[in-house]
């Protein structure tokens, strides 16, 4: 990892007798990509929410580019950006009148470019109740990253866009990573972090259970490799065709699909097998399990 | 600088933007003094000596108690605030430029009042304008104050409103807007010392009219200023910037604090 940009050390937060977040630690590098992965009150927004300095931890140490951000909030602000879940703007403000209100409060001269490239130009002077959820998340985003902050913490940033926005957004995201900046990224979104975070960290009940990248966190599972196979004549439809270190076959539509707990043997022998019967391929796909169904045995194995 | 005046622009605007302070701000007390002046000045001819102070200090109260405090509890459990505090707003400007900008389209209402209420209805003007001006700008300042610390306060925006009444309509029936406090019996009296628009009346009439008073004017002031800083500070030091983060640094009741200058006044008279 470069450069620590956040460091979180046993980091406890109780709400009356629930523990929110129970002893968490974790880092995040600047040029980074950190996703925070959970169910519903895992503790995700908790624990951005103590690194933003709006909530007291009960405990642990948290430091953001050597910044306390309990006891440093105004040191704090230069250093990071935050696209919040829940915390929008007055709803009579408008979208060129809330660039220049929180810019002129950074101390930066306000980033009209940033609203013309997220495809807020033509809604300079709309109000924030009069866009739609995603405009109010891309201008959210616009805000946060305006002054040119070092940390970027996004919360469920692409919660309730379209195609064309997430792309744009994800795009953007890669493009600040590019420029050195930590983004901690809190999301439901499983494709989004397996696309986009470097290492991503799954809370569950206050607690991390899996740190990784994603690539060891779905190759670190009991999940099978699914080996898919269509043929002119459907030659592997039959009972009897016996493969290596396939777990179950199964027949859906015109495919057979095998979840192979080892697909370079699997995928050699079915193609052999395919041409020895005088059968022709014509389609063959093979996906390694995904983050989220990594999760979802991490989650649901965990919560039983 | 460029922040406080962005933010100040801002709130300005809001005020004339948002249907419901745009209502509060001007149409509701504007309206209210002209149909007073329509109706009380035929009926009750007296009403003419009063009906310049009285209306400035109703404009005084209306944008303050029924306008401010609720857009400052909508924003708290909207999360606005949070947003607020992230980008380095200080809990100082969210309160104080509210109540400057509330204050301001006070005077603006006022100043229209003040220059209508002779030749439309022939109310009397004062005879010291520089006093009757600096009242109203501490009737203003006070009442703003209040404003913010009840919607600091209050819980949610039905409480906002139950605050809010409870300070506004006393002031309207028994705080010498409508009657003079010398004509109310004395426990009633005793009770409309309490409330700042019986004392901004009599301030009005002791240094801006030069008439006799049922209270010291100076004192009125006195009370007047102190309840201003008062419940300012108050309204800073209880400040919560979100409804989910309940670290409070004082009780809500702490707020009850703000009666103690007009509790002193009654002893001072």
């Amino acid at each position: 990892m470069s450069q620590i940009a956040i460091s979180v050390q046993d980091l406890r937060k109780r709400y009356g007798g629930l523990a929110a977040v129970d002893g968490i630690s974790f880092e995040a590098g600047r040029g980074e990509i950190f996703g925070l992965l959970g169910p519903n009150g895992a503790g995700k927004t908790t624990t951005l929410e103590c690194l933003e300095g709006i909530r007291q931890p009960d405990g642990g140490t948290l430091q953001v580019l050597g910044v306390d951000p309990g006891r440093q909030p105004r040191k704090l602000c230069s250093l990071i950006g935050v696209q919040l879940q829940s915390g929008g703007l007055p709803g009579d403000m408008q979208v060129a009148e809330a660039m220049r209100f929180f810019c002129a409060y950074h101390g930066v001269p306000p980033r009209y470019d940033l609203l013309e490239r997220l495809g807020l130009g033509p809604k300079l002077k709309a109000q924030y109740r009069q866009l739609s959820t995603g405009l109010q998340r891309r201008l959210a985003l616009a805000l946060a990253i305006a002054h040119r902050p070092p940390v970027l913490i996004l919360d469920e940033p692409t919660a309730g866009l379209d195609v064309g926005s997430r792309t744009e957004l994800h795009a953007l995201m890669q493009e600040i990573r590019g420029e050195g900046a930590a983004v901690i990224l809190a999301t439901h979104d499983m494709a989004e972090a397996e696309k986009m975070a470097d290492r991503v960290a799954i809370l569950l009940r206050g607690k991390i259970v899996v740190t990784g990248t994603p690539r060891e966190l779905t190759s670190a599972g009991s999940g099978f490799t699914k080996v898919s196979l269509r043929t002119e004549e459907s030659s592997l439809a039959r009972d009897d065709v016996s493969l290596p270190a396939v777990h179950q076959r199964l027949l859906k539509e015109d495919y057979v699909i095998y979840y192979s707990t080892d697909p370079g043997p699997t995928v050699a022998a079915v193609l052999d097998y395919v041409r020895a019967h005088g059968d022709k391929l014509i389609d063959l796909r093979v996906e390694r399990p995904s983050l989220e169904e990594r999760f979802l045995e991490i989650t649901v194995g965990g919560a039983s | 600088m460029t922040a406080f005046l962005n933010h100040f622009a801002f709130e300005f605007k809001t005020g004339l933007r948002n249907a419901t302070l745009l209502m509060m701000n001007y149409l509701f007390p504007l309206g209210v003094y002209v149909l007073l002046g329509l109706v009380m000045t035929p009926i009750n001819p007296l009403f003419k000596d009063t009906m310049l102070p009285a209306m400035v200090a109703f404009v005084a109260m209306a944008s303050p108690l029924l306008g401010l405090p609720s857009p400052l509890v909508e924003a708290r459990e909207a999360g606005i605030y949070r947003t607020y505090k992230i980008n380095g707003v200080p809990a100082l400007s969210i309160l104080v430029i509210p109540v400057l900008t509330t204050i301001l389209h006070t005077l603006i209402a006022s100043a229209i009042v003040a220059a209508t209420a002779a030749p439309l209805f022939g109310a009397k003007l004062p005879a010291n304008w520089t006093s009757f001006v600096l009242i109203a700008l501490l009737t203003a300042v006070t009442f703003g104050a209040l404003g913010a610390l009840i919607g600091v306060v209050s819980a949610n925006s039905r409480a906002t409103v139950l605050w809010s009444q409870l300070v506004f309509l006393p002031s309207m029936v028994i705080g010498g807007l409508m009657l003079p406090l010398s004509m109310l019996p004395k426990p009633v009296f005793t009770i409309s010392t309490l409330l700042p628009s019986a004392r901004a009346m009599q301030a009005f009439a002791g240094l801006a009219y030069g008439q006799e008073t049922a209270l010291n004017p100076l004192v009125s002031v006195a009370v007047l200023l102190a309840t201003a800083v008062l419940a300012l500070g108050l309204a800073i030091y209880l400040f919560n910037w979100d409804r989910v983060n309940q670290a409070r640094r004082g009780h809500p009741l702490l707020a009850l604090l703000v009666l103690l200058p007009s509790v002193a006044g009654i002893f001072l008279g």
